[in-house]
């Protein structure tokens, strides 16, 4: 029936498919596959976005000879590096603590649920900018705090070279544990109780219970939230940006930044598609590794 | 029926038709004038009415805050966009400009309208208006001169306690400093300094790390000790010059101010952060532009006599950071005409009188030459000093790759405090020395 009825209209099953779906193809072919294409084109090129009367020469691998070979990038990798790694320790600690407390019931449980959540919903380069103000050492409430905990007050978190790395990792913190304590509450609340049942009539300590029940079935959510907030922070930008602008000096630029500066500012078109496309291959690779890793998890 | 029909449908062509070329002949009147957002700007409006006024063309204004400027005017330019007709454009984007022909050549049409390049400031015509720099190639009318300069605390420094204290301390008066060495002792002297019961601080430097700030503001002290760019006898030959002992000796004094004298978290400071910093009393003194010394002469915290103006110090030498702006027609406008015109009303030495008397800063000599100039503001003697006295960053195609170097380099050692001054310039002749490379100026 079907099929007359579409051959008397001059459709097959195929090609109205095809009409259904062209639509997001063209898209994902324009939006997607060219520039991806088009950025490894220039990678090859000495292409420059500000000189247009240029001649544009093919130049081979120089410009990944050169990427890989830049003192300063191996910095921002190393700045990336240790952004990524403080930043997602402390969060998923944080967060699998918070998600710990609200797994249990008690009064107010849907306030403290809700209040926890807001740093996620703001936008970063907002979160960035009034933390700007929270680190500002004449009137900021942080030096403030710290002041009334016994500490020094005359300290500047963002123009201290040896500070700044770790006010980009606590205010991220800040602002993500929460996002990280969602996904290992919900991998909380989906462990059997059964399994606890058990524990207890072996007569398993809290921490037994933890380590041989708790932590096993959480892992494939803790791979998973590293995995989001490793993908997240490898291209973090706004948050960074509006908070020390990857000052000082270039000790909280991160591999991101660097990449706007030498496409948007130092126009370098053909330098940073390059950047790009390694940023993007080690992007890929990691979470290849991940996502095996969570396989592997799931299986056991 | 249907004649009455067809009657309406071609009425209303009509009117269509006359809205239509009404709405095309209004935006062929109007020129759209690029600039920052700032004061000067606010003038250049209100003096622009005049030129409404006497030519028809209505004036539209596209003004872009500091931070973001020459990124979205650059962008603009490169993507050969119609947004604006006139742009004001800094110093440095000269050289880009003229050689991926982003601006109109305006030699010819100075010619014919009898605009005089001698008539202006030869500091601003090389600055603003050249390319390349020596030639006589000119891409822009010299708009706004400008240079870094000092505001000070004038009611604080007559105080006689004060005064006494810093005699006695110093055996000087308490007086704007002529050297940076005195500049030094009376920022440690105001540095931390309880006065009318609020802590105070020594000055406000330019410390910004994202376009240009720190570089704008280490360079009056590394010209001062003795840097240059490049060997004045063979350009682009830069070793010994950005790196030598004059240069290494202004970035460690310059270091050494932040550390001592200004206030705490004055790490990524430029004009705004300056101006906050001096109008909230939290300084004695502030590095900034001299296009926003008449909004301090009129500010009802800091203006009148409570504040006085300084030229750069001096060192070995005395020299400023030249800042400012030139006025050029963009290559891509549809009505060149008429913004060549509003440049020929613009030149004109009693609407550059104006434009002195509205808070811009006209470096035409009809101008700074009259009788009494000196007296018709009080950052007047300043900013003549200053006009005399300046030096400009780079103003090459790459000029963008050279300053974001800079800033890296520089902040990394003054504010950051990694390595030393020695180390950071080395690592800035690395980096120019590639740039140059790149850009084939170097082999």
């Amino acid at each position: 029936m079907n099929t007359s009825l579409t051959a008397r209209h001059g459709l097959s099953d195929r090609a109205l498919a095809w009409m259904f779906v062209l639509p997001t193809v063209i898209l994902l072919l324009a939006f997607n596959i060219f520039p991806l294409l088009w950025t490894i084109y220039l990678s090859f090129t000495n292409f420059r976005a500000n000189r247009p009367n240029l001649d544009v020469d093919w130049v081979g691998f120089s410009n990944y000879t050169r990427v890989l070979n830049d003192e300063a990038v191996w910095g921002h990798m190393q700045a990336t590096a240790h952004f990524l790694c403080w930043s997602i320790t402390l969060q998923i600690l944080i967060g699998f603590g918070l998600a710990l407390l609200l797994n249990r019931r008690f009064r107010s449980h849907s306030f403290w649920s809700t209040a926890i959540l807001l740093p996620m919903m703001l936008a970063p380069a907002v979160v960035g900018t009034f933390w700007k103000y929270f680190f500002e050492p004449q009137y900021g409430i942080f030096n403030y705090i710290v002041g009334l905990l016994g500490g020094p007050k005359d300290f500047t978190m963002l123009g201290d070279g040896d500070l700044s790395p770790w006010a980009i990792v606590l205010v991220d913190t800040w602002m993500w544990a929460p996002y990280v304590m969602l996904l290992l509450l919900a991998g909380l609340r989906s462990i059997p109780p059964y399994l606890y049942e058990a524990a207890e009539i072996d007569r398993a300590s809290e921490w037994t219970k933890f380590w041989r029940v708790t932590l096993p079935m959480v892992m494939p959510f803790i791979v998973l939230a590293v995995l989001f907030r490793a993908i997240e922070n490898f291209k973090m930008f706004d948050l960074v940006d509006q908070l020390t602008n990857g000052g000082p000096g270039s000790i909280t630029e991160l591999a991101s930044i660097s990449l706007k500066r030498e496409a948007f500012e130092k126009w370098r078109t053909g330098y940073a598609s390059a950047l790009a496309i390694i940023l993007f291959v080690s992007i890929y690779g990691m979470s290849m590794v991940a996502v095996r890793f969570l396989d592997r998890v799931k299986q056991r | 029926m249907k004649t009455i029909r067809s009657k309406l449908v071609v009425a209303s062509l009509a009117v269509a038709t006359g809205l239509l070329a009404t709405s095309a002949q209004a935006q062929q009147k109007q020129l759209t004038l690029c600039w920052a957002a700032w004061d000067p700007a606010n003038a250049l409006v209100e003096l622009s009415k005049d030129f409404t006024a006497k030519s028809g063309i209505q004036m539209k204004f596209e003004f872009v805050p500091w931070p973001n400027f020459a990124q979205r005017m650059l962008n603009e330019l490169n993507s050969k966009g119609k947004l604006c007709d006139l742009l004001i454009g800094d110093s440095q984007w000269i050289g880009s400009a003229a050689t991926e022909g982003h601006y109109v050549r305006l030699n010819e049409f100075f010619d014919k309208s009898g605009i005089r390049m001698s008539d202006f400031a030869p500091a601003t015509v090389e600055g603003y208006s050249t390319w390349p720099k020596g030639s006589k190639n000119y891409y822009a009318l010299p708009a706004m001169g400008d240079a870094v300069a000092f505001t000070y605390r004038k009611d604080w420094f007559a105080r006689p306690d004060l005064r006494a204290e810093f005699k006695q301390k110093t055996g000087r008066e308490l007086d704007p400093p002529k050297t940076w060495d005195e500049f030094k002792a009376i920022a440690q002297f105001f540095q931390n300094r309880v006065i009318d019961g609020k802590k105070v601080y020594g000055a406000a430097l330019y410390t910004e790390r994202g376009s240009e700030g720190i570089t704008m503001g280490v360079s009056n002290t590394m010209y001062a000790y003795g840097m240059e760019y490049d060997n004045p006898k063979k350009p682009y030959d830069m070793k010994g010059f950005i790196n030598g002992p004059g240069a290494v000796k202004g970035l460690k004094f310059y270091k050494e101010l932040y550390d001592c004298c200004t206030p705490p978290g004055h790490s990524n400071a430029y004009m705004t952060e300056n101006l906050d910093a001096y109008k909230s009393g939290q300084v004695a003194m502030q590095m900034n532009f001299i296009a926003f010394f008449p909004g301090i002469s009129k500010d009802p915290q800091v203006g009148g006599e409570k504040s006085g103006f300084f030229a750069m110090p001096k060192g070995d030498k005395q020299l400023a950071q030249l800042g400012g702006q030139g006025i050029s027609v963009v290559k891509y406008s549809d009505k060149q005409e008429a913004a060549l015109e509003y440049i020929k009303w613009f030149a004109q030495p009693n609407i550059q009188q104006r434009w002195w008397d509205a808070g811009g800063a006209s470096t035409h000599m009809a101008v700074l030459g009259k009788p009494g100039f000196e007296k018709s503001a009080p950052y007047a003697p300043v900013y003549l000093e200053s006009m005399k006295i300046v030096k400009d960053f780079w103003a090459e195609p790459a000029y963008a790759q050279l300053l974001l170097a800079m800033q890296s380099r520089v902040h990394n050692y003054v504010v950051a405090g990694k390595g030393t001054p020695q180390e950071a310039l080395d690592g800035l002749l690395k980096d120019w020395t590639d740039v140059f490379k790149e850009d084939g100026k170097l082999k």
